[in-house]
């Protein structure tokens, strides 16, 4: 029973990072419809510009994680601006590529500047010894994964239902059309969309690069992917669906480990993906789209 | 915004063409110390091809391999070559990739390479000796340690094979009374881990030693440890054997201890590098043993002068087995052609070939890893070592980690 708690609990904490992440992308593709896989890749430059800005001796810890939010911030806005705005009444296709190419560019940006060894980083709450409760031993990283991950979401729930500009986020992603009309700014509430995804992708570079202490220019890569598995899983489009898909993948791939097979873990998240698909093609929170004719 | 929006291509633009710049800048700097290196007269020059990773995950042991080799060379050349023959080295980058193994191959035969030595990782030597084979290519892999790199009659190397060390671990840790009760993490996807796994927990069978968990990853999970970490505390486990390479072994250290776990560590050469990944937690890997034929700080005369001219010639690194392993590479490239008795530097790489492959298996190398002779099926004899790693603090209380014999 201790150990399943363990399990558990380690598995929520990897689950809320990609939650994290994955809400990036629904958001992103719940407003622009587009699927911005260069998301991953966003991480990676939060995580090298925390390491760059924590081995400057000046640089407090908690300084250094909010340049890393606010790089990944610029950096969004920036590469929404460059790249896919000159392209929102071009196909999907063409989009989506261009988010794999923006995804290169920032891979080997990062290759050339920072080389690609695996570097040490160094965990934000370092100095925090490991809580033991009741038998089962907690890291500082995976309580403090757990809980920020939990203030963000909650946050971000009241920001979208409360208030104006996430009411225009809303109301973007219903129709974009009809929201210009209503007297939106369409391009700034993207925008926006963007900046908070991308911060978000900040948060969790610092945890993902805190819980698993190494950086490489493709540290985003699998985290990346794997969290637009939760958004699919949970339902593109759904901020709750994120959440709930990235927390349940995060579980079922370390229950899988732990009680079926450690090399089948990867096969098996996907295989429950399939099943959902399935079952639910629009994920477990996804709404029925009625084609319109 | 028109003018915003020019700004901020502009500048885009300026970030991508910068860290291109630096990349052109580096890589002449690489040309000209290979160029410098073979200043001698070609018509006397042999072109010895190198290929390894100097570039990424494992890039510590591509770069140990490259400076032992051209310390090698240096040395050879600097005493009047081989038979008179000038050596040159070409090396390649692999970034342990086996399709740029395999390019970089063909690069280096457009460059008249007359032998390899290389690779230097398994994965991508077993691709580049399907190649070598084909043209009859002379391959030395100083490193390459799967059993499928040298399966051609034309490739040899220097390391032991994966089933040698799985095999002299289990010897190791139960005729020491290391432990008796272990267990094993080791990478499924990759072909060194899991050949070094299977014969590891053959012989631990027949050691009686007790494998309480044997838990697997895949290079698509490698970061999160936390449930393997947490089998082998419940295993009841006194050792946990690593049979994988550091990057992977720095993260199982770094969460096993937040996950409170107290067991030792037993790994093998794939370990070679990990007082450097664990950085500031370097204290982490005291008592973490390994198995490998070299340490640095082994008190032999061989091991002394070798160490010392490394030192001197890179920037007082401490040289590790790769290095070695390079190093010996040359020696016995050395030695075969003294045997074969090689004289003219022009003879084409399958001659050459064919006259290496049957001194290879006459000489004996004294080399600093070990005394070394070679079976026909390209296979090293030689005895392991197994080192200990062992923490100083320094003066301003930080820690520094260095490999210690047992």
């Amino acid at each position: 029973m201790m150990s399943f708690i363990s399990y558990l609990v380690n598995g929520i904490s990897l689950g809320s990072i990609y939650a994290l992440i994955a809400l990036g992308y629904t958001m992103v593709y719940g407003i622009a419809k587009m699927l911005n896989f260069a998301h991953g890749d966003i991480i990676m430059v939060g995580g090298f510009t925390i390491f760059t800005a924590m081995s400057t001796a000046w640089c407090p810890v908690w300084l250094s994680v909010l340049i890393g939010i606010a790089v990944c911030t610029v950096l969004g806005v920036v590469v929404e601006k460059v790249a896919y705005k000159p392209l929102r009444t071009a196909p999907p296709l063409a989009v989506l590529i261009t988010a794999i190419g923006v995804s290169y560019l920032l891979q080997n940006v990062a290759l050339l500047i920072f080389g690609s060894a695996s570097q040490s980083f160094t965990s934000i709450v370092k100095n925090i010894a490991p809580v033991t409760l009741g038998g089962v031993t907690i890291s500082m990283e995976t309580i403090i994964s757990i809980v920020i991950s939990l203030i963000i979401m909650v946050c971000l729930t009241i920001f979208i239902n409360k208030t104006k500009a996430g009411k225009a986020m809303l109301a973007v992603s219903e129709d974009k059309g009809a929201a210009q009309l209503m007297g939106i700014n369409v391009n700034a509430t993207i925008s926006l969309t963007f900046a908070i995804g991308s911060a978000l992708a900040g948060v969790a570079s610092a945890l993902l690069c805190s819980s698993y202490p190494q950086i490489s220019p493709y540290t985003g890569s699998m985290p990346g992917i794997k969290a637009f598995v939760a958004a699919v899983f949970g339902g593109i489009g759904s901020i709750p669906g994120a959440m709930i898909g990235g927390i349940l993948l995060g579980v079922i791939e370390n229950l899988s480990k732990a009680y079926i097979s450690s090399q089948l873990s990867d096969a098996i998240v996907f295989l429950v993906l399939i099943v959902v698909l399935i079952v639910k093609p629009t994920g477990i929170m996804g709404k029925k789209i009625n084609e319109k004719v | 915004m028109k003018f915003s929006k020019k700004v901020l291509a502009f500048s885009l633009a300026a970030c991508m063409t910068v860290p291109f710049l630096a990349g052109c800048s580096s890589k002449d700097t690489e040309t000209t110390t290979n160029s410098e290196g073979g200043s001698a007269d070609s018509s006397s020059t042999i072109v010895i091809g190198g290929i390894g990773p100097v570039t990424g995950g494992a890039a510590v042991y591509g770069n140990a391999v490259k400076n032992g080799i051209q310390l090698a060379i240096d040395e050879i050349n600097a005493a009047g070559g081989v038979n008179g023959i000038k050596l040159e080295l070409n090396f390649q980058d692999d970034e342990h990739n086996e399709e740029k193994a395999v390019n970089a191959y063909n690069t280096l035969k457009d460059k008249d390479m007359k032998l390899l030595i290389g690779t230097v990782t398994s994965n991508p030597c077993i691709a580049v000796a399907a190649e070598s084979a084909k043209d009859n290519m002379f391959q030395l892999t100083p490193s390459g340690s799967a059993v499928d790199c040298v399966a051609n009659d034309n490739a040899f190397r220097i390391c032991f094979n994966d089933p040698n060390q799985g095999v002299a671990s289990a010897q190791y840790i139960a005729q020491n009374n290391v432990a008796s009760k272990v267990a094993v993490i080791y990478d499924s996807s990759d072909v060194y881990s899991t050949g070094i796994y299977e014969k590891f927990t053959s012989e631990a069978a027949a050691q009686n030693l007790e494998v309480v968990a044997a838990e697997a990853f895949t290079s698509d999970s490698k970061t999160d440890f936390s449930v393997q970490i947490q089998k082998v505390q419940e295993s009841g486990a006194e050792l946990l054997f690593l049979p994988i390479y550091y990057q992977e072994a720095a993260l199982i250290l770094q969460q096993a201890s937040k996950a409170g776990l107290s067991v030792k560590y037993f790994g093998c050469d794939g370990l070679d590098g990990l007082i450097d990944q664990l950085g500031e937690d370097v204290a982490l890997a005291e008592g973490v043993m390994l198995l490998t034929p070299f340490a640095a700080d082994a008190k032999d005369d061989k091991t002394v002068a070798f160490t010392t001219a490394y030192k001197a010639a890179y920037n007082n690194e401490v040289p590790i087995q790769f290095a070695a392993d390079g190093y010996d590479a040359v020696y016995a490239v050395k030695a075969a052609m003294e045997k074969a008795g090689i004289t003219d530097a022009s003879i084409s790489a399958s001659d050459l070939c064919d006259a290496l492959k049957v001194a290879m298996t006459e000489i004996t190398v004294e080399g600093v890893t070990g005394n070394i002779t070679w079976t026909a099926d390209g296979e090293p004899t030689k005895d392991p070592k197994a080192m200990e790693i062992v923490i100083t603090e320094n003066e301003d209380g930080t820690k520094t980690g260095s490999y210690a014999a047992l």
